[in-house]
């Protein structure tokens, strides 16, 4: 799998979100996408799967595997989704179905894209449960959303993404809604998998620290427009534009600061 | 690969139901309204449209269990085969208001912009005509039936019932786990039936449970007026009209079919109260252990 975006542009009412934004995603690898809020990240990652918000429209070309899927029709597009790009939302409390129990949300990929049985689908629900590490799997699997822990929604989330198999997945800043000590877990979750499954990731973010532990090549945007992009090592290093400047010294006015010996 | 039986989970909605009160005061109501129409088809003590004025305002005895009216009817049995139109009115209105308050709220929720604005001005429109004078158009043009009743009921219901789940419904659609579903390879249809309808769905129970409440109400008023049941078809609300003028000399007489309307209505609305509460798993089911 190869995915090549083309000076990716995204109007929300004659304004420009997303500016002229081009990158490329082989297999196996792993993209970085950091910014500040407003940026344009998540329509980045929306525009991928057709879902950006109504009025909202998209010029620019994405390609999967040679096949442009920008504009494509809603049908086309429904194809793909799930199956080929799986996506990992950023709050795991609003984007699982309050009422319905979390086997069965895990399983419907599964049913949509791969046309298993009933009892297939349970065993398979069973095995992604397990494969993103959820305690106690088969009790999870008849619980509803409220009864679980963000970082349980969460691996949930990622279970559902990558039910039907897809080959690239993208994670819009799911550790942000997490306490500090879940999101490492969550982040060498993804680490884990991704490499086991030889998944290709795009990876969003506006924390600094979480970018460095999962991608090691990144772009940074800003008002809609790539900034700079490169290797994490020399964006740390070395930032060349003054807004990847900000993010490092930002970060870096942040972090814990071990106290000198007296 | 064996799966393993799950040893803690949530109680069923059945469960939980029966354990509430209210909600079994409601269905044990509407079970005993269901009955009493059935039993109707094939027996009532007398025949309920039988007259026979030399055996007027008998008391209640075990002759006549609720006594009889002021042209010799045996008032039981009016109210028994009467039992058949309520249940007809209510089920029928709730239906015609189902139907008409989901394509409200769906085309007014889900459809283009300048569409949905359309549909929210034609909803205000329709809210402005009150029931009578639907039912009294309709009357105008079909004559009274019980069918008038219905439609009328369920039309103004329905356009209620759309206007309140149009917002509802709208708030669903727009939430992240319907975006989610649809990132996951949902169709629309799958996405509407699976994600978004069943989320609205404590607001259209409590909303259709309320709308059979008050057609029994309306087909009380109605048949009142004149535009409900034909004067040959015993009804519940045709009694109370029939006897409230003796309330002074005979006021036992108007009491029964008072009470009948009275719990059926509230049976129905505890119904639907019990219902959205048993089968909304936010509302915190316990939790039992089952080996």
């Amino acid at each position: 799998m190869t995915l090549r975006a083309r000076d990716l542009t995204v109007n929300i009412g004659g304004r420009t979100v997303v500016d002229a934004v081009s990158f490329d995603v082989a297999d196996g690898d792993r993209l970085g996408i950091i910014g500040e809020s407003g940026s344009g990240k998540s329509m980045t990652a929306l525009a991928m799967l057709g879902l950006l918000p109504d009025g909202a429209t998209a010029t620019g070309s994405i390609r999967l595997d040679d096949r442009e899927i920008l504009g494509l029709p809603d049908r086309e597009l429904a194809r793909l989704r799930g199956s080929r790009i799986g996506m990992v939302f950023q709050e795991p409390r609003t984007s699982l179905n309050p009422i319905r129990t979390i086997g069965r949300q895990i399983m419907e990929p599964v049913r949509i894209h791969q046309r298993l049985g009933r009892a297939e689908c349970r065993s398979r629900a069973l095995e992604l449960a397990k494969l993103v590490a959820l305690n106690d799997p088969e009790t999870l699997l008849s619980r509803y959303p409220h009864q679980l822990s963000g970082g349980q929604r969460q691996r949930v989330g990622i279970a559902i993404a990558l039910a039907a198999e897809p080959q690239l997945l993208i994670a819009d800043e799911p550790t942000t809604a997490l306490d500090v000590t879940i999101q490492a877990e969550i982040l060498e979750l993804f680490d884990r998998l991704v490499d086991a499954l030889g998944t290709s990731l795009i990876f969003i973010t506006h924390d600094l620290a979480v970018l460095q532990s999962i991608v090691a090549r990144a772009l940074v945007l800003e008002r809609g427009q790539v900034a700079e992009s490169g290797s994490v090592e020399d964006l740390l290093r070395a930032p060349a534009s003054p807004i990847a400047r900000r993010i490092v010294d930002a970060a870096r006015a942040t972090s814990w600061q071990k106290p000198e010996a007296p | 690969m064996t799966t393993t039986v799950p040893i803690v989970r949530q109680r069923g909605w059945a469960r939980t139901f029966i354990r509430n009160p209210a909600g079994v005061f409601g269905l044990v109501t509407t079970v005993a309204l269901v009955s009493c129409a059935l039993l109707s088809i094939v027996w009532t003590p007398y025949d309920p449209v039988h007259t026979d004025v030399l055996s007027k305002w008998h008391p209640p005895s075990s002759a006549h269990l609720l006594g009889t009216d002021n042209i010799g009817r045996d008032i039981f049995s009016v109210l028994l085969a009467g039992s058949r139109v309520t249940l007809q009115v209510a089920v029928g209105s709730a239906l015609v208001a189902a139907v008409v308050g989901v394509v409200f709220a769906a085309l007014g929720s889900l459809t283009a912009r300048w569409f949905r604005e359309i549909i929210a001005v034609l909803i205000d429109i329709l809210i402005a005509f009150p029931t009578l004078l639907i039912a009294m158009m309709l009357a105008s043009a079909l004559g009274g039936s019980i069918m008038v009743v219905i439609v009328a009921v369920g039309i103004s219901f329905g356009v209620n019932v759309g206007r309140v789940s149009r917002p509802e419904i709208r708030r669903v659609s727009r939430s992240e786990f319907v975006t989610a579903g649809i990132a996951a390879g949902l169709g629309p249809v799958r996405n509407l039936t699976r994600h978004t309808l069943p989320n609205v769905a404590p607001v259209f129970i409590v909303q259709l449970s309320w709308c059979m409440a008050v057609a029994v109400l309306a087909e009380t008023g109605l048949s009142y007026l004149g535009y409900g049941a034909p004067v040959s078809t015993p009804s519940w609300g045709r009694v109370l009209a029939e006897l409230q003028s003796y309330i002074g000399i005979h006021p036992l007489s108007v009491v029964w079919p008072g009470l009948a309307i009275t719990i059926t209505v509230l049976g129905f609305n505890l119904l639907g109260d019990g219902l959205r509460d048993a089968t909304d798993p936010r509302l915190g089911r316990p939790e039992v252990i089952t080996a």
